[in-house]
């Protein structure tokens, strides 16, 4: 079984080396079938394991070599597959095999095809190492690799120029990568620190023993480290405060926003509370706390895509609020729902990305959803998937969502949170309204396109092909609750339901009630036209739309004056002090050279002259610091 | 008593001498005074019983090194004076003044000589001649040949640059000779 | 009686001696003549210290820098005389070519 694990981490790995070869070459489709072929593989692999495992009870453990040896730090180069890892592995190598077959067809034209190819394969090895690995140290090594694979990618169209931000929020693609990832880094900082602490209090990084001896530590510390842990999760799954980046790093092309910020990189976050859930549940005040932040983020990114205008946008604010699910259920302690809706989450998310990217493909780029409309009649295979996929996202029965939503509505309810569930539960609601009032102004309505002269397409068949399975999965992946539960809680803690019966289908009754008139809202109104014009004068419409002015906010609370600093550090303190120091001291070395040049006269007499006031200086010195007086 | 006036006369006239050396300004006179002061300095030599030293003092230098000097003065035109400034002769004077002054508080200061242990001490029955051979052939036979060999070089050096083609110079040529030589040939 | 010191101090003298023709004069010649007598007030001390602590080295050290001493007056005689053909002066300032 070692052979499946190496083989599922590293052919991604060969992949991306051998895409790489052709960098900097034209168009090759070769590297977009051959990391394609090797993705399958590592998928294959990931199943064999995910089988091996359901069946045996066997954890797959595999140690390369010793990485790090210093003093009494020893780090191994380990991986491991267990219920939780293999899970991970399968939803990413599946997702990212079939983002790698539509990425065939969706970058066909790009000058980069195979410097893209290189970068998501390696961009997936990374998530492997993070998934994979059997301790914290490789756990923060795939976290860097991915957040540098989301940098090449976001920035992947980096020649593009920078706009005014009233034209395009994110200014430029190179902009938005570096803001991706100078906040992956503030937020680096503090998983750093939560493994400094770890490593200084237990003396391993191995999640084996760390999680052995956190009963021992003080509920201090262990609540210092779950707070510092969660920081570094807060950065990489996009929550608030630092989730502006998100929404920002949809100028990465829409296979990126698929695989990297919809199914896999940002549920790292996730899936490092779940990976440590014994921390967490030590601390249960954290856990309220990240279940408080995850509704929040829930409902105020939901409530930011009701009035977005941007196609990738939209789905983007609806992940930020998906995310804010999950990490109620992991605040809350069902660790196992966490994982499962992130599951789900990234089969349905990631088809309504690819959709998304068909609907851009066949516009010309165009994002913006007010340009669109009635393309169900020339892109039909498309709305089908992309209603199949924002049906899941609303949990509607019988998709995938439906399941996995549910229950976390339900464990909020059900740990007596009620106001999160109230939350939960409006931003539900919300969920189904912007899902469909995509798909209204987006698939049906008035042909707005015509009017632009927009000529729309349906995408390539096998790019198609590449999204039926993920629409399969979006319908029934809701199906394997029960053995999924049986399958991950061997390692996960269970959840135990204190309400039953008619409580229970209360519950889902209310939530689908929100869902369906989400929906059905959603269809009434933009049937008919939707909003009048007079809806965007209102502040609250412009509050949501300019996404609570937050980038305006940052940027004039930290970046302006970090610009200032930095321009008085440069124009004060390097200039004036250091530069100045340095040009002195040149001054000093070169003007005294000027007047010691005198003594190189080559005049022979001088010479002498001064080699004796040499010996003389010697003589003196020789008396100055005679031993004897 | 005959030591100390021995000392102090030698002493007086070998001054005297490198004095006149120094000082004179006819290049002759300096080099007669020269060869005197050496003589008289052979004299300490025997006064502090290293005989043979002193013997060779007198070889060397007032036989060989002056022989030198006089026959290398012939190629010179000894009459006529080096037309010397200079600069100022306070500088001069308060430098070697000064050292000479360092110099004789530095050695006037008692040394510590229980510190010091002869190598190869002297010994009262076999004479000088016979020690420093003793020792010159054992101890330091490897810088003996080193010397042979580097007066062997530096004779050969002294013989070349003085006498091959005395009306030419076969070290420093300027570069347009080197070129009148060249497209000569051409 | 005559120590030590009295030597020593006589090799000093002699040294400075030394040192001001080589500072005064300009004749390359007379250049030379001042190193020899440098030379031989170090072979006074030398010679004096060995007498004084019974030890031969210090005469040997005087003989091997009697031995310098030659082949130093063999070389730069030869150089000497080359530049006196080459400039027809054996002034010291002659051989400045370098200007600092």
């Amino acid at each position: 079984m070692e052979k499946y694990l190496l083989i599922a981490l590293f052919s991604p790995l060969v992949g991306s080396l051998f895409a790489a070869l052709f960098g900097a070459k034209p168009k090759r489709l070769l590297t977009g079938i051959v990391t394609s072929a090797l993705l399958f593989v590592s998928l294959i692999s990931s199943l064999i394991l995910l089988v091996h495992i359901a069946s045996s009870d066997d954890i797959v453990r595999v140690k390369l070599f010793d990485w790090i040896t210093v003093g009494s730090l020893n780090i191994p180069f380990g991986f491991v597959a267990d219920q939780v890892s293999v899970i991970m592995m399968v939803t990413v190598t599946t997702v990212s095999a079939l983002v790698h077959v539509y990425s065939i067809g969706y970058m066909e034209h790009d000058k980069g095809f195979n410097r893209f190819f290189s970068y998501l394969s390696a961009f997936v090895f990374s998530m492997m190492v993070l998934v994979m690995s059997d301790n914290f140290a490789g756990l923060f090594i795939g976290w860097e690799g991915v957040g540098l694979c989301s940098w090449l990618l976001i920035g992947f169209w980096y020649h593009k120029k920078d706009e005014t931000r009233d034209i395009n929020p994110s200014i430029s693609p190179s902009w938005a990568a570096n803001e991706a990832f100078i906040m992956n880094r503030i937020a680096d900082l503090g998983m750093l620190l939560g493994l400094f602490l770890i490593y200084w209090h237990v003396g391993s990084l191995q999640y084996d023993v760390v999680f052995a001896h956190v009963d021992l530590l003080n509920i201090g510390l262990v609540t210092l480290i779950g707070i510092f842990l969660f920081i570094g999760a807060m950065g990489k799954s996009a929550q608030f405060p630092l989730h502006t980046w998100l929404a920002d790093a949809m100028e990465g092309p829409t296979p990126v926003s698929a695989l990297i910020h919809a199914a896999t990189m940002v549920t790292a976050g996730v899936y490092l509370v779940v990976r440590a859930f014994p921390i967490y549940s030590q601390i249960p005040d954290i856990g309220f706390f990240i279940a408080s932040l995850g509704a929040f983020v829930a409902v105020f990114a939901a409530s930011m895509a009701l009035v977005n205008t941007d196609l990738k946008r939209i789905i983007a604010y609806s992940t930020l609020s998906q995310l804010g699910y999950m990490f109620v259920a992991g605040g809350l302690g069902a660790y196992w729902i966490a994982l499962f809706h992130l599951m789900t989450h990234a089969f349905f998310k990631a088809l309504l990305f690819l959709g998304a990217g068909n609907v851009m493909h066949a516009m010309n780029d165009e994002l913006n959803i007010f340009k669109m409309g009635g393309l169900h009649k020339v892109m039909k295979y498309t709305a089908i998937l992309m209603i199949i996929a924002s049906l899941a996202l609303a949990g509607i029965y019988p998709f995938a969502g439906f399941f996995s939503k549910d229950k976390i509505l339900e464990v909020a309810f059900d740990s007596q949170h009620y106001i999160l569930w109230f939350m939960l539960w409006l931003g539900a609601g919300m969920t189904a309204f912007y899902s469909f009032r995509l798909i209204m102004l987006v698939f049906f309505g008035e042909e707005r396109y015509k009017k632009y002269g927009f000529h729309p397409h349906e995408a390539h068949w096998y790019m198609l092909l590449a999204m039926a399975p993920l629409a399969i999965l979006a319908i029934i992946a809701g199906f394997f609750e029960e053995s999924f539960e049986h399958f991950v809680t061997k390692i996960l803690p269970e959840y135990h339901f204190h309400v039953h019966g008619i409580v229970t289908v209360a519950l889902i009754g209310v939530t689908t009630l929100i869902a369906l008139s989400g929906i059905a809202f959603a269809i009434y109104k933009y049937s008919k036209g939707g909003f009048s014009e007079k809806w965007k004068e209102h502040p609250i419409y412009k509050l949501l739309y300019n996404q609570y002015y937050i980038p305006i906010i940052y940027e004039k609370v930290f970046t302006e004056p970090y610009k200032e600093l930095s321009k008085i550090a440069w124009k004060e303190l390097d200039l004036r002090v250091v530069d100045a120091t340095v040009d002195f001291i040149a001054n000093v070395v070169y003007k005294s050279g000027f007047a010691g040049r005198v003594v190189q006269s080559g005049n022979l007499s001088k010479m002498l002259r001064w080699m004796v006031i040499g010996l003389l200086v010697l003589i003196v010195l020789v008396i100055v610091y005679s031993p004897v007086r | 008593m005959v030591e100390a006036v021995a000392f102090y006369l030698f002493a007086a006239l070998t001054i005297a001498m490198f004095a006149i050396t120094v000082m004179s300004k006819n290049v002759l006179y300096s080099m007669s005074s020269l060869a005197a002061g050496m003589i008289f300095i052979s004299a300490f030599f025997f006064l502090l019983d290293a005989d043979f030293l002193g013997v060779v003092q007198i070889i060397v230098y007032s036989g060989a090194v002056m022989a030198l000097y006089a026959f290398g003065m012939m190629f010179f035109d000894a009459t006529k004076d080096v037309k010397e400034k200079n600069p100022s002769k306070k500088i001069v004077f308060f430098l070697s003044g000064m050292i000479a002054l360092l110099l004789v508080i530095i050695l006037l200061s008692p040394i510590i000589s229980e510190k010091v242990k002869a190598l190869y001490p002297m010994s009262e029955e076999v004479g000088n001649a016979e020690a420093v051979g003793v020792v010159l052939f054992t101890k330091y036979l490897v810088p003996f040949e080193v010397a042979a060999i580097m007066l062997l070089v530096a004779m050969i050096a002294g013989i070349i640059l003085a006498s091959k083609r005395m009306d030419e110079s076969i070290t420093l040529k300027i570069d347009q000779e080197i070129e009148k030589e060249q497209k000569g040939e051409l | 009686m005559i120590t030590l010191t009295h030597y020593l101090v006589l090799a000093a003298i002699l040294f400075s001696i030394a040192l001001v023709g080589i500072l005064r004069r300009k004749n390359l010649l007379m250049l030379f003549f001042a190193t020899e007598i440098a030379l031989n007030a170090v072979n006074i001390a030398f010679s004096a210290i060995s007498k004084y602590y019974g030890d031969l080295t210090g005469q040997l050290f005087a003989f091997f820098i009697v031995a310098i001493a030659a082949s130093e007056v063999a070389v730069g005689l030869g150089l000497l005389i080359i530049w006196y053909k080459r400039r027809g002066t054996i002034d010291l300032d002659s051989l400045q070519s370098m200007n600092g």
